[in-house]
């Protein structure tokens, strides 16, 4: 009998028409949607009360700042079209702002948090405007360019601490308060996101990506899309940068570091682009390993590489598309 | 229906490095006609499009619409103004279902504000407002094909949806830049009637197009550009006898006297 069965492989109805309705087919199906949803949730939340190492919990702080960077960049690049390097920019210069509100003005941390989250997200969205026409690579080398142009300026001319950076940041109240901010924030970041770009009003987003001459035809305004786009990417950014100075108690060019351009979009490769989601799986694999791999040295950035090539090469597609591929075309053993 | 002057184009030029591309084109179209431009590959019928919409910035010239000077005004604006233009190489959003294609034009200025679709009033329920144009436009509202991706749909879907684009900004004037063209001559038996429907709707049009059996059968007035030049401009059966007309589209008599 073992011998009468083949694999089939079926595709689920066409999504648009049964909306949710493969969702609350089975019990099993429920478990499909919800089972890694409240993974993500819980696992988040729960972290800082299951890992009992400072050390690691502070690097789940880490991980959530780079997920906030990343999830902007994914949404930049793919639901709008921006490829956007400028992750070090926005933590730059929400950090900065947090930190000078903070020592010079001597606001306290609640306001700070706000304050610079929007208004540096103003500021960058201000400076990225006159580039906003361009597609391609060159806002991308725009974004690049700003957050070296800002240290060559700190360092020149001797502002916001020089070189030395602004000590005396106020720090968060207690271990608690600053974990559970940043992890609630992620979460936050990532479901409004993933609800924004799926209602009728993310549409005119994607719809920029896919074809900004005909956007503008539909007599939309294509640079306001963007502008907003960028708003929000910054936005999350500045929110990460500020929150990082508050954890240093310092703000430093180390701010403006390539780190904070380059490895949300490592993740974003590694966990699926145009998922949102895949964005921060892929921070919660990179930014774990590479502290994992300190204690190899120098030979740290060689297996860091290593790891990127074989996921570039074996699973191009990202771990959150290769996961939705499989539900949506799932198999089972039938009768022959 | 009022009468008049819709769209009045002055003096219009274009140059890209040394190739004129558009010199001193001047043209008036009246309000409900259907105005058909025509001429040979590389006569400069897409620039002028280009030019009004104001997806290029021409060098001289004046375009006029509704009385309101739209020479300067970036394209969503003029779009908003009423005149809308389909691409001769289709745009649609590939990755999106066909009625979503629809909702992003709901978004502008002018659609939210002149409201939903046949009879106005308030826009409701963006998805039953864009699958209502769809239907109209002849996307069969039972079938899955309003559903189905715009990188699957068939070439004259395709076009059907540039139109219904345009159509949900409400338009007074569309500029349908090659309508016909890659179609099937069933495909085009059946857009004819559609066209002339949405003429009996109160929408002018501006037809661009190299199908002239087709153009000439609608079309009110006809203009003839050739190497960015204005020709002439009349009614079809007077430019289809037109000697320079000829000679654009076939050569001169000379050659073709010396060929035979």
């Amino acid at each position: 009998m073992k011998g009468s069965f083949r694999k089939e492989r079926i595709d689920r109805g066409i999504k648009v028409r049964t909306e949710g309705i493969y969702a609350i087919s089975s019990w099993r199906e429920m478990g499909y949607l919800i089972i890694p949803r409240a993974m993500l949730i819980f696992g988040l939340l729960l972290s800082p009360v299951l890992i009992p190492s400072l050390y690691w919990q502070r690097v789940i702080t880490y991980v959530c700042i780079y997920s906030l960077l990343a999830i902007g960049f994914d949404f930049l690049a793919h639901f709008v079209g921006l490829v956007s390097l400028g992750g070090a920019f926005f933590i730059g210069v929400g950090g900065y702002l947090g930190a000078y509100l903070n020592t010079y003005l001597n606001l306290p941390l609640y306001l700070t948090i706000p304050i610079s989250s929007i208004v540096g997200a103003v500021i960058c969205t201000l400076l990225l405007l006159p580039c906003l026409p361009l597609r391609g690579v060159y806002f991308a080398i725009i974004t690049l360019m700003y957050p070296l142009i800002f240290m060559r300026l700190i360092e020149a001319l001797d502002i916001l601490g020089g070189t030395e950076g602004i000590f005396g940041v106020s720090s968060f109240p207690n271990q608690w308060v600053e974990q559970y901010f940043i992890i609630l924030c992620t979460l936050f970041a990532l479901f409004l996101l993933r609800r924004f770009v799926n209602i009728d009003v993310g549409l005119v987003f994607r719809a920029v990506k896919d074809n900004d001459q005909a956007v503008r035809a539909s007599g939309i305004n294509v640079t306001f899309v963007k502008a907003t786009a960028v708003f929000i990417a910054s936005l999350l950014g500045c929110l990460g940068g500020v929150t990082l100075v508050h954890i240093y108690m310092w703000a430093g060019m180390s701010l403006f570091a390539l780190d904070f351009s380059i490895i949300p979009i490592a993740a974003t490769v590694i966990g699926g682009g145009g998922t949102l989601v895949g964005a921060v799986i892929g921070t919660f694999i990179l930014v774990p390993v590479s502290e994992l791999l300190r204690e190899l040295g120098t030979l740290r950035i060689v297996f860091y590489s290593l790891i990127l090539t074989g996921f570039v090469i074996f699973k191009s597609e990202g771990i959150m598309n290769y996961a939705q591929r499989k539900y949506h075309q799932f198999e089972r053993w039938v009768r022959v | 229906m009022k009468k008049g002057i819709l769209l009045e184009v002055s003096g219009l030029s274009k140059r890209f490095g040394g190739v004129q591309a558009l010199s001193n084109i001047s043209f008036k179209v009246n309000r409900g006609d259907i105005f058909g431009i025509i001429g040979p590959n590389g006569s400069g019928k897409t620039t002028l499009v280009n030019c009004i919409t104001g997806f290029i910035k021409s060098d001289e010239g004046k375009v006029v619409f509704r009385g309101k000077d739209i020479t300067k005004l970036p394209p969503h604006k003029i779009a908003n103004l009423g005149l809308t233009r389909t691409f001769q190489i289709m745009r649609p959003y590939y990755s999106l279902p066909a009625f979503k294609n629809l909702i992003i034009p709901l978004f502008s200025h002018r659609a939210r504000k002149e409201g939903g679709w046949r009879g106005g009033g308030r826009l409701g329920d963006r998805k039953t407002v864009s699958l209502d144009i769809l239907e109209d436009i002849g996307f069969e509202r039972d079938s899955s094909v309003p559903y189905k991706l715009a990188s699957s749909l068939p070439t004259g879907y395709l076009k059907r949806l540039e139109l219904a684009r345009c159509l949900s900004l409400r338009p007074e004037l569309i500029i349908c830049d090659e309508i016909f063209s890659g179609l099937s001559m069933s495909e085009i038996a059946s857009m004819v009637p559609l066209i002339e429907r949405l003429q009996m709707e109160g929408i002018t049009l501006i037809m661009i197009e190299h199908r002239l059996r087709e153009l000439f059968r609608v079309a009110n007035r006809v203009m003839v550009l050739n190497f960015g030049v204005k020709l002439i401009e009349g009614l079809p059966e007077e430019v289809i006898e037109d000697e320079r007309v000829k000679e654009a589209y076939f050569g001169s008599d000379t050659e073709v006297m010396e060929y035979a």
